[in-house]
């Protein structure tokens, strides 16, 4: 009886639970397509310009949003960057071309690859400089070490009094 | 003795460059264009569209060109002092009105005033790609021959006007 009950409880439940998810489904699947039923706007018409753009936006910064690249950012400077660049692809221009113009206008700054410049040496070589002194202060270091550590030896009666000490704990410990 | 000073001294050189960079601003990117031509435009008028204002137009004489728009907010903090300088007589003060609503472009300045002796359309920003303007408000002193001396990138200050634009302005309207 109890557990008839029960059943009949759980399978109500069970019931209840199924509705419940048909309603969820409705939610989630069905009224955003009647709320938004409009078409996606096509990424761009031409896969391949899409292509060599993304590619050269992604080593190109976003001077308003300093730490996206032109490509991952959705600023409205980086906007009028994407489509100047789609632009001057149609129009048959290089890579090489395309980057020209950026740094033209906006300088290197907008190059994530800085390019070797008298003015960039340190940013280059900095960090390898700076790992050359570090390595080199260690060995130069560690040498004047080992040499201040000498090896002193133990005088006789300093052997002895280690030698008693040892015997005296072996009969202990064990 | 020297153990101690050598960290001492190590901490002091970190602590100078950390200072310095304090005072920089990541903002403020260094304009290549500075001492270069002032790129080329034709554009209409933002008041009278059927006229067209070539770069060109402005040679033989010392101009600023603003860069504003009415979606701008830090271009209202400015503009007060480009209303002034404006009637101080001291140099022209062409608009570069940017990526903006003709109508209530117009609306903007008749709210706040028009410093501007033109204001010319850029609707789709592109000659804002050839002057490298990321931030508006930007401004450029652009000298005689037509090239650009000097450009503020954010609003003009009362700081910036008085120590930078005017004099670096009366300089180069003393030359030939």
């Amino acid at each position: 009886m109890f557990r008839d009950h029960n059943q009949h409880d759980w399978a109500l439940c069970q019931l209840k639970r199924a509705n419940g998810i048909v309603i969820f489904l409705f939610l989630i699947f069905i009224i955003p397509s009647l709320a938004w039923s409009k078409e996606a706007i096509p990424v761009a018409e031409d896969p391949e310009i899409e292509k060599r753009m993304l590619a050269l936006t992604m080593d190109l910064r976003c001077l308003v949003c300093q730490n996206e690249s032109i490509a991952d950012s959705r600023a409205e400077f980086s906007n009028d960057i994407r489509r100047e660049i789609r632009e001057q692809i149609k129009a048959n221009k290089n890579d090489q071309e395309i980057i020209q113009f950026l740094v033209d206008r906006y300088g290197d700054f907008v190059l994530y690859n800085p390019p070797m410049k008298p003015t960039t040496i340190l940013l280059w070589f900095g960090p390898v400089a700076l790992f050359i002194i570090g390595f080199g202060s260690l060995i130069i270091y560690l040498r004047r070490r080992r040499r201040q550590i000498e090896d002193v030896p133990l005088s006789e009666a300093q052997l002895k009094k280690a030698e008693a000490l040892l015997n005296e704990n072996k009969g202990k410990d064990l | 003795m020297m153990r101690y000073l050598i960290p001492l001294f190590a901490f002091m050189v970190l602590a100078a460059f950390l200072l310095v960079g304090l005072t920089l601003n990541p903002r403020q990117v260094p304009s290549p264009l500075i001492d270069k031509p002032a790129p080329v435009f034709q554009l209409n008028h933002l008041h009278e569209p059927d006229k067209v204002m070539a770069s060109g137009d402005n040679l033989g004489k010392v101009w600023l060109l603003n860069v504003w728009a009415s979606w701008c907010v830090a271009c209202r903090d400015e503009h007060p002092l480009l209303v002034q300088l404006a009637n101080s007589g001291i140099v022209p003060i062409y608009g570069l009105n940017y990526k903006d609503e003709r109508t209530t472009a117009m609306q903007w300045l008749k709210r706040y005033g028009d410093p501007y002796t033109i204001s010319i359309v850029d609707s789709d920003g592109k000659v804002g790609i050839n002057y490298g303007v990321y931030g508006v408000p930007e401004t450029y002193v652009i000298d005689k021959n037509g090239i650009i001396r000097h450009k503020q990138i954010g609003p003009v200050t009362v700081e910036s006007l008085e120590k930078t634009i005017i004099p670096l302005i009366i300089e180069l309207q003393k030359q030939a």
